[in-house]
């Protein structure tokens, strides 16, 4: 063999086991996994924002972002929606059974830019799966930030994910949360309406000093952005991210190019400001 | 860099004793086509100004190849693409769209494949002459000064031998009796007449140098959507295009085994349908002239973050190939007319 074995293959994903997994609604399914190796497990850091790509031998790879914060190593967090083929072979597995996985890859959210400052995060549906991410890592790390306003918008109260994480947090001092719903049944005390309804309940902020983040399905970013450029945060403080096709996730395969862009490397948090600069983002 | 001259008597035998550095590959007829492949007789070389069908990509980044094996144990990786080898009959747009292909795969975390292959095998250059299609003047990469371990310019009864490597120096030294290191005045006149003869000998060109911008400008250009209408999205401009990395990846079970099987890789299109085809079915790239936008967005403009330059190199395969004539000269005369040229 030519190649040295030493070399790592960035491409050979490594065991890890699910410990623990429950439903979060219909199709959706919330997933904790541990490197088996113990050292690879306490060692393994990321950006929250960041993914991983994930294999199951026979199916295939594909990137889930990730839901946990890095501010709680050991154990990775992923929401998982049941959608193909290599997310209906995950929801066969059991607790205890092995996955393989590589990464983190990607950016993540700009944090040096977030610190001291207001933080907007706004998440719509699916979205919330990597918000959650940046949401703990803020709560974890809260000297770091001034005020936090948390916005999550589901179509109904039964898609509304994490619902008991989220009304916990809620009863905190030391966070604004605010969440809607499109269509409420007779339980549900919360604001009605799409997730920008919920932007005329926000206190006064400076824009200057304020970061915005937002991930949701393709349609709602104009909206939310709108809202934000309304009450002028600038562009390169606003921050999304974008889901694509993804073969390797270290800029080789091509499949998540936009215009000279990778998502996997230069994404797939891009800012406002990049979303308009090469046309073709959103 | 060091240049000798060697008589072109001596070619057949320098080239055949180069076997010793690796398994020797070249472009040979096969069914008809020229194709870069292994040569087991030096016999079977054709040195030419027409390109191989295929580019020379597919010797380091190959159509299809098993990257591991997956067992219950989890993935072993399989590096038995990787040989020595020497690759003979190169020309300046290929060993040019080699260095643009390093931009990506070589980029930390390096594609072990493609380095393994690039670092064993050893680029034997040749000059050549303009064909009808070859664009190469207007890209700027009908000159090559990296890329190579040996370059051989073919100046009618001798060759100026350009050394560029370490490796290449060990080549020459072994048949050190070929080569003569007084390159007089009349070879060197004789080499500047070539390059004047050639340089006047090319056909077709287009502003490459305006591309970046026009690209830029057309982006909501009708034309898009013009070419999108005659586009077959059959993929074949990716074939054939030197720097078109793109590859897909797939699980394959071993036959009656459910839990043994390989991880195999193999070239992708921007074209097809699919491309940008998420679960959930959304496509973010469902239209035909986005496809299309995107692909000539990465031969004209540019070509990844830290890569820089636009992808052409203006070997003119998209020119040959494309049923219905969507290439670089088609598409960059249209954005500069901003409108199709008639068929």
């Amino acid at each position: 063999m030519i190649v040295e074995e030493k070399i790592e293959n960035p491409f050979k994903p490594k065991a890890a086991r699910i410990v623990r997994q429950y439903d979060l609604i219909r199709d959706h399914r919330f997933f904790q996994i541990r490197h088996i190796d113990m050292k690879k497990a306490m060692s393994f850091t990321y950006n929250p924002g960041q993914f991983i790509m994930m294999s199951i031998p026979g199916v295939g790879e594909a990137p889930f972002s990730i839901s946990s914060t890095p501010s709680r190593p050991g154990i990775l967090e992923l929401g998982v929606r049941k959608v193909g083929k290599l997310t209906e072979a995950l929801f066969q597995k059991k607790d205890n059974n092995v996955v393989y996985i590589r990464g983190p890859y990607g950016n993540g959210f700009k944090l040096d830019q977030m610190f001291n400052k207001d933080l907007i995060i706004v998440a719509g549906g699916l979205g919330v799966i990597p918000l959650r991410s940046i949401l703990y890592y803020a709560l974890d790390n809260r000297d770091m930030f001034n005020r936090i306003f948390f916005l999550y918008g589901a179509r109904n109260p039964d898609e509304f994910l994490f619902k008991r994480e989220f009304f916990q947090i809620k009863d905190r001092e030391d966070i604004d949360c605010l969440y809607t719903v499109d269509k409420p049944d007779k339980d549900w005390k919360e604001s009605v309406g799409v997730v920008t309804k919920l932007f005329k309940d926000l206190p006064a902020i400076d824009p200057r000093e304020t970061n915005a983040v937002v991930v949701g399905p393709p349609v709602m970013y104009k909206f939310v952005i709108d809202e934000f450029l309304k009450l002028k945060i600038p562009k390169n403080q606003i921050q999304l991210s974008l889901e694509r096709r993804m073969k390797c996730g270290i800029g080789k395969c091509g499949h998540c190019a936009i215009e000279h862009l990778y998502t996997c490397m230069d994404g797939p948090v891009f800012t406002y400001w990049d979303t308009l600069h090469f046309k073709e983002l959103i | 860099m060091r240049i000798l001259k060697m008589q072109s008597k001596f070619l057949e035998v320098f080239l055949e004793s180069l076997d010793k550095f690796g398994k020797i590959y070249g472009p040979k007829q096969k069914n008809g086509v020229l194709s870069y492949d292994r040569l087991e007789n030096i016999s079977e070389l054709v040195i030419t100004d027409e390109h191989p069908m295929i580019p020379i990509k597919k010797l380091f980044h190959p159509m299809q190849f098993t990257m591991m094996h997956f067992n219950e144990k989890g993935f072993e990786p399989d590096y038995s693409v990787i040989e020595k080898r020497v690759v003979l009959g190169v020309h300046p747009c290929e060993i040019h769209s080699l260095l643009k292909l390093d931009k990506v795969f070589l980029r930390e975390p390096k594609d072990p494949y493609y380095a393994g292959l690039r670092e064993n095998t050893a680029i034997i250059g040749f000059s050549c002459l303009p064909l009808e299609n070859h664009l190469c003047y207007s890209t700027d990469t009908d000159i090559v000064s990296e890329g190579f371990d040996l370059f051989f310019v073919n100046l009618n009864g001798f060759y100026l031998v350009w050394v560029g490597s370490s490796l290449g120096y060990d080549m020459i030294h072994e048949k050190e009796e070929f080569f003569d290191e007084n390159v007089t005045r009349e070879d060197i006149q004789k080499y500047v007449d070539w390059r004047q003869k050639r340089n006047k000998m090319f056909k077709k060109s287009f502003e490459f140098d305006n591309m970046p911008d026009l690209m830029d400008l057309g982006y909501k250009s009708e034309i898009w959507d013009e070419f999108a209408e005659k586009c077959l999205s059959c993929g074949q401009c990716s074939m054939a295009c030197p720097t078109c990395n793109c590859y897909n990846v797939t699980d394959v079970f071993d036959v009656s085994n459910e839990t043994v099987g390989r991880r195999n890789r193999m070239w992708d299109s921007c074209m097809f349908v699919d491309y940008s085809l998420v679960a959930g079915n959304h496509n973010f790239r469902a239209s035909r002239a986005d496809r299309l936008r995107l692909w000539y967005g990465h031969k004209l403009k540019s070509w990844g973050v830290d890569y820089g330059l636009p992808g052409c190199v203006g070997c003119g395969r998209c020119v040959d190939s494309c049923p219905v004539d969507i290439n670089v000269l088609t598409i960059s005369e249209a954005l500069t007319a901003k409108e199709v040229p008639n068929q």
